[in-house]
């Protein structure tokens, strides 16, 4: 059994935020967006679990629980946001949210 | 080993990209759940099993069904019925069902082959994750409880109703 480069790993973290980050960028709707956060969020916690592998510390798994935690009270206060966007203008558009006073 | 861990990637890869490219939120949703549960593969090959089980429990139970619900609340219709059969189509679901055979087969073959998990010495326990997260890391435990809690707070002021309680 050969064992997995860390590098591979950081690699495949790197990319997926990559994809996160275009998500983000190129969609205007936003649950996509809101998704494309998921995405990057969760490629930040397989880069710590890397590199924690890569030094055989635990610090890299806590690090993600924290992650995990962050993710969890950004995605309520999101998607509570989410719906008021959607009660507000009928949609789900954020080009429609410019200005910012109301 | 480093066959299983390509595959998970390839399989994360994909899925991630069809995430951003869907116009149905639906649909992106089940190929998000595709690409959390091979991230999950990944982290069981990278020696961290209890991570592993925290990303299907929390991240794929628990944040997916929050999106779901959204999802749910914002399509009230008749547009919505007729979505909901559309999506009992197979051609809806035999994207996602696909890949996540693909890693059903995977997780087979790490556990029927032999193979087994990962090698010992670079395999990292819950219970060096338990010490390390209430020894040195205490006080970060204790700010992620002040920020769970910021984020209950936050949630329930947006989301209830104009006029409630004021």
């Amino acid at each position: 059994m050969s064992a997995i480069p860390a590098e591979y790993g950081l690699f495949l973290a790197g990319f997926l935020f990559a994809l996160g980050t275009v998500g983000v960028l190129v969609r205007r709707n936003i649950i996509f967006m809101l998704m494309s956060v998921e995405i990057m969020l969760n490629a930040a916690g397989l880069a710590f679990i890397a590199a924690g592998y890569g030094w055989g510390q635990p610090d890299g798994q806590v690090m993600f629980i924290f992650i995990l935690s962050v993710a969890a009270a950004e995605v309520s206060v999101g998607l509570a946001l989410v719906l008021q966007f959607y009660k507000r203008y009928q949609n789900l558009d954020t080009d429609q949210a410019r200005d910012l006073q109301g | 080993m480093l066959i299983v861990f390509y595959l998970a990637s390839l399989v994360a890869i994909i899925s991630t990209l069809l995430v951003i490219t869907r116009v149905n939120a639906v649909h992106a949703l089940l190929y998000l759940v595709v690409s959390l549960l091979s991230v999950a593969l990944v982290f069981y090959l990278l020696g961290s099993p209890f991570a592993a089980a925290l990303e299907v429990i929390v991240y794929a139970g628990a944040i997916m069904v929050l999106f779901i619900f959204v999802v749910m609340m914002l399509n009230l219709g008749p547009a919505a019925s007729e979505e909901e059969r559309r999506l009992l189509e197979p051609r809806m679901w035999q994207g996602p069902g696909i890949l996540a055979l693909v890693l059903l087969i995977e997780l087979g073959y790490v556990l029927f082959s032999g193979v087994g998990g990962p090698a010992p010495s670079v395999y990292i326990a819950p219970w060096a994750v338990g010490a390390a997260l209430y020894g040195p890391y205490i006080i970060a435990v204790e700010l992620a409880s002040f920020l769970l809690l910021a984020g209950l707070v936050g949630a329930y002021h947006l989301g209830r109703r104009e006029g409630d309680g004021r």
